[in-house]
């Protein structure tokens, strides 16, 4: 008998073979008839300009930022959850406060307004005066 | 040294849960066009034709196959040429991982040999289950940015951020699960639904854990791009969003990941939360009513009932997506980060914090 994390190897393995033999078969059946303006990049039928490589709203790293602080709490709390019958009352506070504590963050972020995605313009000079 | 025999069953157990979800998505892409042209009181596919017939369009699919196959596969010049390759793979092969833990049934003795009906019941199922559905992520962006086209970023960062946002309102939603069966091997938790509630309902998930069925069921909607969250591709405004630049095949393996994910998701709803391949009032000689009414099944059948009831879980839930995708509109950026963030959030910590002191309470109380 294989080990549960074998047979996933197995199965990674057969997946791969299954899409590299697809994008072989693909590749020789396929025409190759590449044109410059076939191969520019698309802007809905403008000559594109530039490169797309650009700057983007800091509000994605941000987002980020929060994402992973509560993916860990996440990770952390499943272990938690599958014994926290037999744990009872002591698991319970415990997880109680290290969650609050992460909200005590959320509610941070919440008034500084980093979860709200659209900013009115009032809502910006108040943030550079430093509140 | 490798038993060759054991990796044989390997082999073959896993060529059958691939056949078996390659021919759901293939289903799935028939099923959602023909429920979209019924929707809207249109006829849908129904040109592709196999010696005449047609058979209500199903040879679609296959055209479409066959057609992904044969066009031309280019790289636009200003692309990054290793990570534009290399996207559709990672956006596929988790979409097809994730498959690996889901039990179809009850392990099955022929024999003498258990031959257990999932690929691999991992000690760890769900921690998984989720770590590697999260690196789905890594192919929608690999993909937005590879292209070096704006609509591509642009969707990429969008659905990037999307994506992460419910993360974490998905891994926290089936907590409440989890405390319940005490178990994280997807195999116990369906066993632990087996039992019944108050001796009168199935103790599946959706009734012990009502607020985190809805909270999971929306953030693995938002996790697949689906609608009403389908904001990624929103073509309105970003034309396919990530995948814009792709053609032919590696537009397939996008659209195949997309599929896989919606097929997985129903199979992981059924088995989170509608006990699986358990059959209500099902055990394993037969049924057994509340009433005390008891029939007898033979164990070929109590095993054909258990997969089909946990096949047709499977495939309902795949048809609520196409259900849902037509009847509700899609979201504004703001909403989907504001409901992610400050509803979502909130509500299933909530749920976890209530389920916790329901669970003591019980313990204490001792019924």
């Amino acid at each position: 008998m294989l080990t549960d994390f074998a047979t996933v190897l197995v199965f990674m393995v057969l997946g791969a073979v299954t899409v590299a033999l697809l994008l072989l078969v693909s590749r020789l059946v396929q025409p190759r008839d590449p044109t410059p303006v076939k191969l520019s990049t698309y802007e809905c039928g403008e000559v594109p300009f530039g490169s797309s490589w650009v700057q983007f709203n800091i509000r994605f790293y941000v987002v980020a930022l929060i994402f992973i602080i509560f993916d860990v709490e996440v990770a952390l709390l499943y272990p938690w959850a599958v014994i926290f019958q037999r744990l009872g009352m002591v698991a319970f506070v415990e997880a109680f406060v290290f969650i609050v504590i992460l909200l005590a963050g959320l509610a941070y972020l919440w008034k500084e307004g980093d979860l709200d995605w659209v900013r009115t313009m009032q809502d910006a000079p108040a943030r550079k005066e430093g509140k | 040294m490798i038993p060759l025999f054991d990796l044989g069953v390997a082999v073959a157990r896993v060529a059958v849960f691939f056949a078996f979800v390659f021919g759901l998505v293939v289903v799935m892409t028939w099923v959602e066009r023909k429920g979209a042209a019924y929707m809207q009181d249109r006829r849908g596919p129904n040109r592709a034709r196999i010696l005449g017939i047609t058979l209500f369009g199903m040879f679609h699919p296959l055209a479409d196959a066959l057609k992904f196959l044969f066009k031309e596969d280019f790289i636009p010049d200003n692309a990054h040429r290793l990570f534009y390759q290399l996207a559709p793979m990672f956006a596929l092969a988790p979409a097809i991982l994730t498959m690996a833990v889901v039990p179809f049934g009850p392990p099955v003795t022929i024999a003498g040999k258990t031959i257990s009906l999932q690929i691999a019941d991992l000690n760890v199922g769900i921690l998984y289950l989720f770590a590697v559905s999260g690196l789905a992520v890594y192919g929608v962006v690999l993909a937005g940015w590879s292209s070096n086209s704006k609509y591509p970023l642009l969707g990429g960062l969008r659905s990037s951020a999307q994506m992460i946002s419910y993360e974490v309102s998905l891994g926290l939603s089936i907590m409440g699960i989890l405390m319940v069966f005490q178990a994280i091997r997807l195999s116990e938790i369906v066993l632990g639904q087996g039992e019944l509630l108050f001796g009168i309902l199935p103790k599946w998930g959706v009734f012990v854990q009502p607020l985190g069925f809805v909270l999971f069921l929306t953030a693995l909607y938002a996790e697949a791009n689906r609608t009403p969250f389908d904001l990624p591709e929103g073509e309105s405004e970003l034309v396919a969003g990530y995948h814009t630049e792709y053609a032919s095949f590696k537009f397939s393996m996008f659209m195949m990941a997309e599929y896989i994910h919606m097929v997985v998701g129903a199979a992981v709803i059924a088995t989170l939360f509608f006990g699986g391949w358990q059959f209500p009032y099902l055990a394993d000689k037969g049924f057994a009513f509340p009433g005390g009414l008891s029939v007898t099944v033979p164990a070929a059948g109590v095993l054909v009932l258990r997969i089909g009831s946990f096949i047709g879980k499977t495939l309902f839930f795949c048809w609520l997506y196409v259900w849902v995708r037509w009847t509700i509109p899609r979201f504004r950026y703001d909403q989907v980060m504001r409901l992610g963030w400050k509803v979502m959030l909130p509500l299933s910590l909530l749920n976890i914090f209530v389920t916790g002191l329901v669970l003591l309470l019980i313990d204490k109380g001792g019924f």
